[in-house]
């Protein structure tokens, strides 16, 4: 779409013999909003630090607009950061905290003026200039936050998981915000999180990181349909995983039955990972169904039940406005387009499977608070 | 490169520490270690040692009652602080605070004034109609001046633990069905040992070497360990039996204070008022 | 239990400014014994300005003490900085090593330091009079800078590390944001630190009278050479006035930060 602005190229980074970072390849496009997403420990943040300057790779290179900036230290990279905390100085007053970069640059008062001004109107927050850091809220801290990085007119900002010490409901509005910013500026956004929706719907590009590796690239569409393996699947939404065998393009069998698939080119009789999203899945009668499982646990979660279903001893995730009563009886209908294959990995036999239905569930849904290093 | 920066920005102070604490108290060994006349080596000094011993017992047993006393009545001032009005709380640590801050020598003095046998205390008593009592140049009269001088030493430290102490684990004591004494013995006090310590040791240190204590409020036979050694230096021209001792000193401390840290093993630097 | 407490602290009060009151009374007394009050008169704190012999030993304290605070501020800071960024090993040895001149007693610090002195000055250097002004100086200094130390560090330590990365980020070279962003951080603790060392210093006696020369006297040794002596009685209208002045200027410190919590609690309100 746009130029390319960063590329890394084989970025290794390692810790006291541990590897945290294991050959990244990756580019930046100019005007992008691009998430790095994954699990606490997964290198998300080491990348974002390498780029930002303030941690130099073990090996492999940092390329910004062609040149190498490996060498180059923080505060002359064209580059600015909003901090997983903010570090907003707290012994300066909402004024100076924006104007601090453009004061260390010697730009003259009243163009300093200026363009402080300019920027608490994009964030919303004029009329604050006097007010002292710890009296402001949280969302408010973190508007000052993106000010003082976005004043410098930087042609990259990285934000380091910026909203997670927010509450849901003003993560949200934050989520909008960024996005409105981000447009509005016309800059390019790296943005790190462990939070799948939140990249989902900020992003034009979301990278999925784990144990130091790329997992997959991609729209956050395609990434959410169309996942490479069980890792993916998985930490993207819920995912019933299943073991199948790919017995030629578009026709795939599991649990004993063949399905027709929309997917092509696997080797013929390729073990693979079958990947059925819980929300595509609809109830029929028993008799009509191709598969017929019994209800083991039903969650009411206000959109939806959660309704987890045994099928010949391998339990499923269901997610249906359709209430069934624990016991009952149900029979499904898979569609073509329900299905997905992937690749075998070393993820396989990881995910996807809901036997332990309430502490998987649970903890994926409440690792929000924990942070990275 | 940080790693670089961090030993330039730190080495020149390591240096000067290694410079001016860990050489001179090798110097302080070479002393011991020599003769006074002929500068030759010897152990003489150390052997000698063993004629001091009786001084060295006494300033042990002082300073411990000292600090010990220190203790008992500085505990309560401190706890009663501790539960004042912040405002309170502050102007109390300034009076506990300026004390430290005048002369030690000048406030000594005045206890001489009050203690001497025509001093104020038994001016009063005479007035009174009520016998005289000497109370200068006793083991008590020291032990007051120790305890006089020092009682901030303890004050402070055990006022800083205290009032950090969160209220809702008393609290929680008492759901729990312990009564106030209980509370005291099982709550409070295990979690005012950091302070105790620190303040323990804050007392004994400067009480085990003073000398000018002992010089002025006890007799002639109450010599302490720091009466001793100020005199090799100052009076009896013999420095290197006076390092000798400083010596045994250095080493009787740190055996003191190592035995204290085993018991509050906190880390890095202790508890400064 | 906390009526106790309180008549204990009260007494203990007494306790502890009763000599002090002792020495003001005599301060005003005609008479030159401490025991007998024989008529008031400001006589003594006349003399004290007279014959000016006090207020240059004073003087000489402050030259001292503001030193040597003062150098000992400077560079314990940036050491601690730097102690800061060793790794956990190496700064626990430096630790101990700061606290070496806090555990050991005065005494010994005071003869270890005096020894060195002599022992340098006169065995490799060959000098008469190896104690002077510079090895005060620097006695003080070395007893100040753990008081720095020890109260800068925890600063440090709380501190955001992510404060300097963020002046970096916005284009401060590390020096810049040494100034910029970690000096108004930790100042609370240089201060603190400053105001120990300068006090520490101001009324150290034990290791000046081991260390200092004849050619400049701080006021604690040349109490401690009038006590041995018939007691001049300006001595008590000297340290009257030290203590009004101590009292007055905690007093006004204390006011202050009564202030700046009033402000700040109201301002979080508001």
């Amino acid at each position: 779409m746009s130029k390319e602005l960063i590329r890394l190229q084989d970025l290794v980074m390692e810790f006291n013999g541990e590897r945290i970072l294991d050959g990244i390849n990756l580019y930046f496009n100019d005007h992008e909003f691009l998430t790095l997403l994954g699990p606490s420990g997964c290198g998300k943040t080491t990348t974002l630090r390498i780029i930002g300057g303030f941690l130099t790779p073990t090996s492999g290179r940092v390329l910004f607009d062609g040149k190498c900036i490996n060498d180059v230290p923080p505060y002359e990279r064209q580059i600015n950061t909003v901090f997983q905390r903010y570090a907003l100085f707290p012994h300066l007053d909402v004024y100076d905290n924006i104007a601090f970069g453009l004061k260390v640059a010697k730009l003259p008062k009243a163009e300093v003026h200026e363009r402080v001004h300019q920027i608490l109107e994009v964030v919303g927050l004029q009329g604050f200039e006097h007010r002292k850091i710890d009296s402001l809220s949280g969302g408010q801290q973190q508007r000052v936050a993106i000010a003082r990085a976005l004043v410098n007119r930087p042609k990259v900002l990285l934000l380091d998981e910026p909203l997670a010490a927010l509450d849901l409901r003003l993560r949200k509005d934050m989520q909008n915000e960024l996005k409105r910013i981000q447009q509005a500026m016309g800059i390019t956004f790296i943005y790190v999180t462990h939070d799948q929706e939140e990249a989902l719907s900020m992003s034009d590009t979301v990278v999925v990181m784990d144990k130091g590796r790329i997992q997959q690239i991609g729209k956050p569409e395609d990434i959410y349909n169309e996942p490479k393996n069980a890792f993916v699947a998985d930490f993207i939404g819920e995912s019933n995983i299943l073991d199948g065998v790919m017995l030629a393009d578009y026709k795939v069998k599991f649990f004993g039955r063949t399905f027709k698939c929309l997917d092509a080119g696997f080797e013929p009789n390729e073990p693979v990972d079958v990947v059925i999203r819980p929300e595509d899945i609809d109830f029929v009668a028993p008799e009509e169904g191709h598969l017929v499982g019994t209800v083991t646990a039903v969650t009411f979660k206000g959109l939806n039940y959660d309704i987890i279903v045994d099928f010949k001893g391998f339990k499923w995730l269901i997610q249906t406005t359709d209430f069934q009563p624990v016991g009952a009886s149900v029979g499904i209908r898979l569609n073509p387009e329900d299905i997905h294959i992937m690749h075998k990995s070393e993820y396989s036999g990881m995910f996807g499977d809901y036997s332990s239905y309430s502490a998987e569930y649970d903890e994926l849904t409440e690792d929000a608070g924990d942070e990275e290093e | 490169m940080k790693k670089n920066k961090s030993l330039l920005l730190s080495g020149p102070y390591i240096a000067w520490m290694v410079i001016f604490t860990l050489i001179p108290l090798c110097v302080v060994l070479f002393y011991a270690l020599t003769d006074v006349d002929t500068g030759a080596f010897s152990f003489g000094n150390i052997e000698n040692l063993v004629l001091y011993l009786p001084a060295f017992w006494r300033s042990i047993l002082y300073s411990v009652v000292s600090a010990l006393i220190c203790l008992v009545i500085g505990y309560p001032v401190a706890y009663y602080m501790a539960h004042c009005r912040p405002t309170a709380q502050r102007f109390l640590y300034m009076l506990v605070m300026l004390p430290m801050c005048m002369s030690f020598l000048l406030r000594t003095l005045a206890w001489v004034g009050l203690l001497q046998d025509t001093g104020i205390i038994n001016n009063f008593l005479e007035m009174l109609g009520l016998p005289r009592l000497s109370l200068i140049r006793t083991p008590g009269a020291v032990i007051l001046g120790m305890v006089y001088n020092y009682l901030p030493y303890m004050i402070l430290p055990l006022y800083a633990i205290i009032v950090k102490i969160d209220n809702r684990l008393i609290e929680a004591a008492e759901d729990l069905g312990c009564n106030s004494i209980q509370v005291f013995a099982r709550v409070v006090l295990p979690l005012s040992m950091p302070g105790i310590l620190s303040g323990v040791t804050m007392v004994f240190v400067p009480a085990v070497s003073t000398f000018y204590i002992s010089n002025k409020l006890g007799s002639t036979d109450i010599v302490l360990i720091g009466d001793i050694i100020e005199r090799q230096f100052k009076q009896g021209d013999n420095a290197n039996m006076g390092a000798a001792l400083s010596l045994l000193l250095m080493v009787l401390v740190f055996v003191c204070t190592g035995i204290m840290n085993r018991f509050g093993s906190d880390e890095e630097g202790g508890v400064l008022v | 239990m906390k009526k106790a407490n309180r008549i204990i602290t009260l007494l203990i009060f007494v306790f502890l400014y009763a000599p002090m009151a002792v020495l003001i009374i005599a301060s005003f007394n005609v008479g030159k014994d401490i025991t007998q009050f024989e008529g008031f008169t400001f006589q003594q704190y006349a003399e004290v300005f007279r014959d000016r012999s006090l207020l240059t030993l004073l003087g000489n304290s402050l030259i001292i003490s503001v030193l040597a605070s003062g150098i000992a501020t400077a560079f314990g800071t940036v050491a601690a900085v730097g102690i800061q960024g060793l790794n956990p090993r190496m700064r626990r040895t430096v630790m101990s090593l700061t606290n070496i001149p806090m555990t050991n007693p005065d005494i010994v610090t005071g003869i270890s330091l005096s020894l060195l002195f002599v022992f340098v000055g006169s065995k490799l250097l060959g000098q008469r009079d190896s104690l002077t002004f510079w090895t005060l100086l620097i006695a003080h200094i070395t007893f100040n800078l753990p008081y720095v130390i020890l109260n800068v560090m925890p600063k440090l330590k709380q501190m955001d590390r992510s404060l300097v990365e963020a002046a970096m980020d916005l284009g401060c070279t590390p020096l810049q944001s040494f100034f910029k962003v970690t000096l108004p951080e930790i100042m609370p603790g240089v201060l603190s630190g400053a105001i120990m060392a300068f006090t520490m210093s101001l009324d150290d006696f034990v290791i000046s009278y081991f260390v200092t020369g004849l050619d400049f006297i701080t006021l604690p040794v040349e109490i401690y050479n009038y006590t041995k002596k018939q007691l001049q009685p300006k001595i008590y209208a000297m340290f009257t006035m030290l203590f009004l002045l101590i009292l007055v200027l905690m007093v006004i410190m204390n006011l202050l930060q009564l202030r700046q919590d009033k402000a700040k609690n109201g301002h979080r309100r508001g």
